[in-house]
């Protein structure tokens, strides 16, 4: 510890005296080319049709991604080639339609929709392999060690700790949709923290697809909850005048219906969005401080680079977290809508 | 805004693309991995179990063990002390015997040595009486030799039976 401290300082303090002229020269470049930082975070966080690596020298370095548009007839055509095909972006950076202006069906293949096909490849491939070591060895006579060994360790953490424990009764006909929910969205975030090619795109960080996972849960939930569930939706156990004339408690149930995987969408969404824009913007320190001079900029730039470990691997914790967190939510609302009421199975007792 | 406002595309390859992989985790993934692990929990459990048994089977059988050793050890010393006993009296009944013998044969020989005895006893009567009538005979051969020592003699037997009568009378 002592020495790290040793190492700032002393990379602080030699910044602090650095020459003069070497300022001069840095200066230049940034004052010629300011920083929009606004651009530059959204960016990162935000979906685009191509997938901008780098840029060297003012050259961007891209990947071009498919487009296809469906627009009186299907239209594909690389992203680089938008113009051409008569398309252009409009100001939230979406295609549409040079001519009239308006928005086609874009079903383009995004950076976003890039890296999931590659994330969900990659999560076929962890998951298969892992179950590939079952299919190979007798389960009954060793336990996995390596990579499935882990992936075992986790499956039956998110098994024992999540599922048994939220829903409860008949938890194996959920723990597929939870399991591929939970590694699905670990995977995605951790990603998301990888700032080079495979990773980096902001997946869990967007609505879409918290959106998409929270309807899942939303289904889950509302398609197999028992008799008990809609009962307590729409007659709850209060007093009459509640329900009668004006149905307040049903009515709070039923927007609670959709507050629960609301919350679960929000929650996902705004954390991994979150934790995006601060790394990001952690990092823009560098950038930032740039025309204020090589001292401050360089000792700025150690302090964000410090700070920046600090966030990332905060961010590892939160990638774990948030997967675990919307797991263990979703596997209690299912718990909810399957429980048994305690008080009618007392009066048939008692009959 | 365009943050918060979900993309359809990317709606649309959301729901393709997990729908795809939850089916394919579904059916050859999760059910798998979460079967074994809990068959091998189980197992484990079941030989933690059976392990217990074990492990009280042998405890009662160590048990059991000690019993008999003990049981047999008791025997042991009991036949032990029989075996001592029984040969105490076998060396006594010998000892017994063995003096009865001795005793026996300790009076035969006195009887024997009683009658060598009265035999010789009688044997020496009969020598001596025989010598005595021999050496009578002599004398008496000797004493009547001459004619006169005869007559004297029986004159002197006669004598000495009407002697005889007449005291008888």
């Amino acid at each position: 510890m002592r020495r790290i401290k040793e190492i700032v300082f002393l990379t602080v303090a030699l910044l602090l005296f650095a020459p003069v002229p070497a300022a001069a020269t840095e200066t230049d470049a940034p004052e010629t080319e300011q920083f929009d930082l606004n651009h530059y975070i959204f960016g990162h966080i935000g979906d685009a049709y191509e997938w901008h690596i780098t840029t060297v020298n003012g050259h961007h370095i891209s990947i071009p991604l498919p487009c296809i548009v469906i627009d009186g007839g299907l239209h594909v055509f690389s992203s680089r080639k938008m113009q051409e095909n008569g398309y252009t972006l409009n100001e939230n950076g979406k295609i549409v339609n040079a001519a009239t202006g308006k928005r086609p069906i874009d079903i383009s293949i995004t950076k976003n929709v890039l890296s999931l096909m590659m994330s969900s490849v990659l999560l076929l491939v962890l998951i298969l392999w892992t179950a590939s070591w079952y299919r190979k060895h007798d389960a009954m006579k060793e336990a996995p060690r390596g990579f499935p060994g882990l992936m075992e360790m986790l499956i039956t953490m998110v098994t024992d700790d999540i599922i048994k424990e939220g829903v409860g009764k008949d938890w194996q006909k959920y723990a597929p949709y939870l399991l591929t929910a939970f590694f699905f969205i670990f995977l995605n975030n951790l990603l998301g923290i990888v700032p080079f090619f495979p990773g980096g795109a902001n997946l869990t960080g967007n609505i879409a697809v918290t959106l998409f996972l929270a309807v899942c849960t939303f289904l889950a939930v509302n398609l197999f909850g028992n008799k008990h569930y809609y009962k307590d939706i729409f007659w709850p156990e209060v007093p009459t005048w509640l329900k009668v004339p004006l149905p307040l408690m049903p009515l709070i149930e039923i927007i609670g219906m959709f507050t629960k995987p609301f919350s679960l969408m929000v929650r996902l969404f705004a954390n991994i969005l979150a934790g995006h824009i601060m790394l990001l913007g952690v990092v823009a320190v560098v950038f930032i401080t740039a025309k204020l001079g090589p001292a401050i900029n360089g000792s700025m730039s150690v302090i964000a680079v410090l700070f920046g470990v600090f966030m990332d691997i905060l961010e590892l914790l939160v990638a774990f977290i948030q997967a675990y967190v919307f797991t263990m939510l979703s596997s209690v609302f299912i718990g909810l809508s399957r429980q048994e009421p305690e008080h009618e199975t007392r009066i048939e007792t008692t009959k | 805004m365009s943050l918060i406002t979900p993309d359809f595309g990317l709606l649309f390859w959301m729901t393709l693309i997990f729908a795809i992989v939850f089916f394919i985790l579904a059916k050859f993934g999760f059910p798998l991995i979460t079967g074994m692990v809990k068959k091998r929990s189980d197992s484990i459990e079941q030989s933690l179990r059976e392990a217990e048994e074990a492990r009280r089977t042998l405890k009662e059988l160590a048990s059991e063990q000690k019993k008999l050793i003990e049981e047999a050890r008791k025997e042991q010393a009991r036949i032990l002390n029989e075996a001592a006993a029984a040969g105490d009296k076998i060396v006594q009944e010998a000892r017994d015997q063995a003096r009865e013998q001795t005793t026996a044969m300790i009076e035969k020989a006195r009887e024997e040595i009683r009658i060598e005895q009265e035999t010789a006893r009688r044997e020496i009567t009969n020598e001596v009486t025989n010598l005595s009538i021999e050496v009578a005979e002599k004398l008496i051969r000797g004493h009547l030799s001459s004619a006169e020592k005869q007559n004297a003699l029986i004159d002197k037997l006669i004598e000495e039976a009407r002697a005889g009568r007449t005291t008888v009378n």
